[in-house]
């Protein structure tokens, strides 16, 4: 993190692993923002540690877009994937399928994919154990039978073509009592008896929690979700030894394994780096690094990484937006131009800025803070040039007749007159600035938005919590010193309200 | 060209705001050491016509010359800190003290403070402005106190010719007519030019040496005031004086 930092700082082309310092390969990881995929991140991660290489694993990316804008770009040298998502997702618009093809598409983009982990993970019916086996049912086909049961599929399975409406068509299957539920409402009915059969993923912790079958999809209706590893081709010259590594990973995780790691991780809160280092001693014997971090020092980490995003961002944003705002009141033409260029910024959605800006600037702080910067704008130069512009014209025309240069009038008369309504931008600013910082850990900045995240991922409130306070408690603060500084900088003449 | 006698010579000047025309090409001269009042209704160009004086709007034709140097971008702040302006409601910044607004310009010209302070003194007994209202800022100021601050700051830098829009209109009777007195020992005090703008005759008559009667954006008489009364140019001349009633002439006579 510290490497960052300084990264950061200097703005320097920092690209990881374009290096290699003392002999040892650098290599990012990088994981999305759901248990499995952190989980095998972790797995690729110590096992390229393992491999002598110096590893930096940036956990909970923000989805498959930015991963792979991220490896394309050299960002990130390799995270985990599965084939159906490589197909759908990544070369979905070129229309190329088969393996062959799939494999010859990526090569032309400069990726390797590996050989599957061992396990698909994919669409699946599960039904509870117990009324499987009363009712002798073990793969989809069996379900024709009963045509008494009723299912409970989430609203994606009932819409996407893939779903219910092929699952249904090809295997005939007869059942009417079929409702559209959330997905963890459909587990809590299976236990409840409400429900007969859900949509899940295979490898879900909750199948082992709620002891569900999952039915063999006999006909192979559902695409396959092999799980692989994507890397950079340059990967065979930079670290070959790191290949040779990963290489021992194919193959090795079969489905109740996956499933097993997910709900240690989901369920039993243990963090991904003991689950991943305590699969891999098992099974190949490999003694993976796993550093704790303890509850202080984390928060303080989320703390320096959210300050060092927010006060980055804000302070640029201030020496951008002030002249900006000024030059936007002194032509209102181009006013009009540049209050509605910074309104459309504040529209863009934050993870399209953020996919967007990978090419340009990588993963981690650097994204970050130009995405909070953008977002800072608005507010600033919007009060500016109200402020400056609602200075009455009488004001305006004896500061002039006075023979104050422009320059002079500017300094002296109109900022000092505009200064509360600047401060009140640059406050509003930087609270939501706070806020927003949150969204660092889409792009591996971390900051409070780190544990947030990880906390809707392992659905547990107290992680939430623990990013969600001290982040609301800041913007508090940030406020607090804003009122302060407004009672030592704007002037008093301005402060009380008028007499009459 | 009469350099020294008019201190202001107005040449073919006009001003149009979009399609209003706020003033027809007009001629005017300001002899020095006077008070000359420009009068007239509400949208008369009275107000235009002071403003293109001080280089604040910039005529669409014709030139404007302060003691015989036209009025140009590269010469404009210096003329204007030879000249003091002065407007309704005082015009103040209302982030600086009373004295703050003052001594602003001499401040940026980097005056020392002793030199400062004296011409402070100067003005406030100049202007009889209570000295310990110096410190207070324009909204803890009475109307008249800041039309007296206004006055002071337009005389700092001991310029050669007030230029005063309406300097009395948003006082109330009793204020504005101690402030007319003063002002006028002000202006006799100084011998300075004035030009002073109102649409009250009887404020112009009190001040004035020289009257300007404006309608429509043109000048339609120019005189004293008892030229205006005996030799009207134009009959709105006398409904204008006429239209200012006196309120004591319907009562009859007065008690001793």
């Amino acid at each position: 993190m510290r490497r960052a930092w300084v990264c950061a700082l200097v703005l320097a082309s920092c690209r990881t692993g374009a290096r290699e310092d003392s002999g040892a390969p650098r290599i990012t990881v990088g994981s999305k923002s759901f248990t499995e995929s952190v989980i095998l991140g972790e797995v690729v991660a110590q096992m390229a540690n393992w491999a002598g290489a110096r590893v930096d694993h940036r956990r909970e990316l923000g989805g498959t877009k930015l991963l792979w804008s991220a490896l394309l770009a050299g960002y990130v040298d390799v995270y985990p994937e599965y084939t159906g998502t490589i197909a759908q997702e990544i070369l979905g618009k070129s229309g190329i399928r088969g393996d062959e093809a799939i494999r010859q598409a990526l090569a032309e983009r400069g990726v390797v994919v590996s050989a599957s982990l061992g396990f698909n993970n994919t669409y699946a019916i599960g039904m509870r154990r117990a009324v499987a086996d009363r009712l002798g049912i073990r793969t989809i086909s069996d379900l024709a039978r009963h045509s008494e049961l009723r299912f409970g599929f989430s609203n994606e399975f009932m819409d996407r073509a893939d779903g219910w409406p092929a699952l249904r068509n090809r295997y005939h299957l007869p059942q009417q009592n079929v409702s559209g539920v959330d997905h963890d409402v459909a587990y809590r009915g299976l236990q409840s008896g409400a429900i007969d059969a859900t949509d899940l993923y295979s490898t879900d912790a909750e199948i082992r929690y709620y002891q569900l079958r999952v039915l063999e999809d006999d006909l192979h209706v559902f695409p396959e979700y092999r799980a692989v590893v994507l890397y950079r081709a340059q990967l065979k010259d930079r670290a070959p030894e790191v290949l040779r590594a990963l290489s021992r990973l194919e193959g090795a995780i079969s489905e109740d394994q996956m499933m097993a790691m997910n709900a240690r991780v989901k369920l039993d809160r243990v963090p991904e780096p003991s689950v991943a280092a305590d699969f891999l001693d098992e099974k190949l014997g490999v003694h993976g690094e796993v550093r704790e971090e303890t509850l202080v020092s984390r928060l303080l980490r989320n703390l320096k990484e959210h300050l060092f995003l927010v006060s980055l961002s804000l302070l640029a944003a201030i020496a951008f937006s002030l002249p900006l705002g000024v030059l936007a009141a002194r032509w209102p033409r181009l006013g009009e131009i540049v209050l509605g260029v910074v309104g459309i910024i504040q529209t863009i959605p934050s993870l399209a800025l953020l996919v967007f800006m990978i090419p340009l600037l990588g993963i981690g702080a650097r994204p970050s803070i130009v995405a909070l910067f953008l977002y800072s704008l608005l507010p600033i130069v919007r009060n500016t040039y109200s402020g400056l512009r609602g200075i009455p014209i009488e004001i305006r025309e004896s500061a002039e007749a006075l023979g104050l240069p422009r320059f002079a009038r500017l300094r002296l008369i109109d900022l000092p007159i505009a200064s509360r309504s600047i401060l009140a931008g640059i406050k509003t600013s930087a609270v939501i600035n706070v806020g927003t910082a949150t969204l660092g850990a889409l792009i591996g900045a971390g900051g409070f938005g780190q544990p947030i995240l990880t906390g809707i991922r392992l659905n547990d409130v107290g992680l939430i919590l623990q990013g969600a306070i001290p982040a609301a408690a800041l913007a508090l603060l940030v406020q607090a010193v804003f009122e302060v500084a407004e009672r030592a900088l704007v002037p008093r003449g301005l402060r009380s309200t008028p007499s009459s | 060209m009469a350099e020294g006698k008019f201190l202001f010579e107005v040449t073919g000047v006009s001003k149009r705001y979009g399609s209003c025309t706020a003033l027809e090409p007009t001629d005017l001269r300001i002899p020095g050491g006077k008070t000359t009042v420009l009068i007239g209704q509400s949208g008369s160009g009275k107000s235009t016509l002071l403003r293109l004086m001080l280089g604040l709007v910039q005529p669409d034709s014709g030139r404007v010359y302060f003691d015989g140097a036209e009025l140009a971008p590269q010469n404009l702040l210096a003329l204007r800190r030879r000249m003091g302006y002065g407007i309704q409601g005082g015009g103040l910044f209302p982030h600086l003290t009373a004295s703050g607004n003052v001594s602003l310009m001499a401040r940026y010209l980097r005056w020392p403070s002793e030199r400062i302070e004296l011409r402070l003194s100067e003005l406030v007994e100049l202007t009889q402005f209570p000295r310990d209202g110096l410190g207070r800022f324009p909204h803890e100021l009475s109307g008249g106190q800041a039309q007296r601050v206004s006055l002071m700051r337009a005389l700092m830098l001991g310029p050669e010719a007030l230029l005063l829009d309406e300097p009395l209109g948003a006082l109330d009777p009793v204020t504005r007519y101690e402030l007319q007195a003063d002002l006028k020992a002000v202006f006799e005090k100084l011998g300075k030019t004035v030009v002073l703008v109102t649409h009250d005759i009887g404020e112009a008559a009190f001040f004035g040496h020289l009257l300007v009667v404006l309608r429509q954006g043109r000048i339609i008489q120019q005189g004293t005031i008892e030229e205006l009364v005996r030799a009207p140019a134009d009959p709105f001349v006398t409904r204008f004086i006429r239209a200012q009633r006196n309120p004591l002439a319907s009562v009859g006579p007065q008690a001793p």
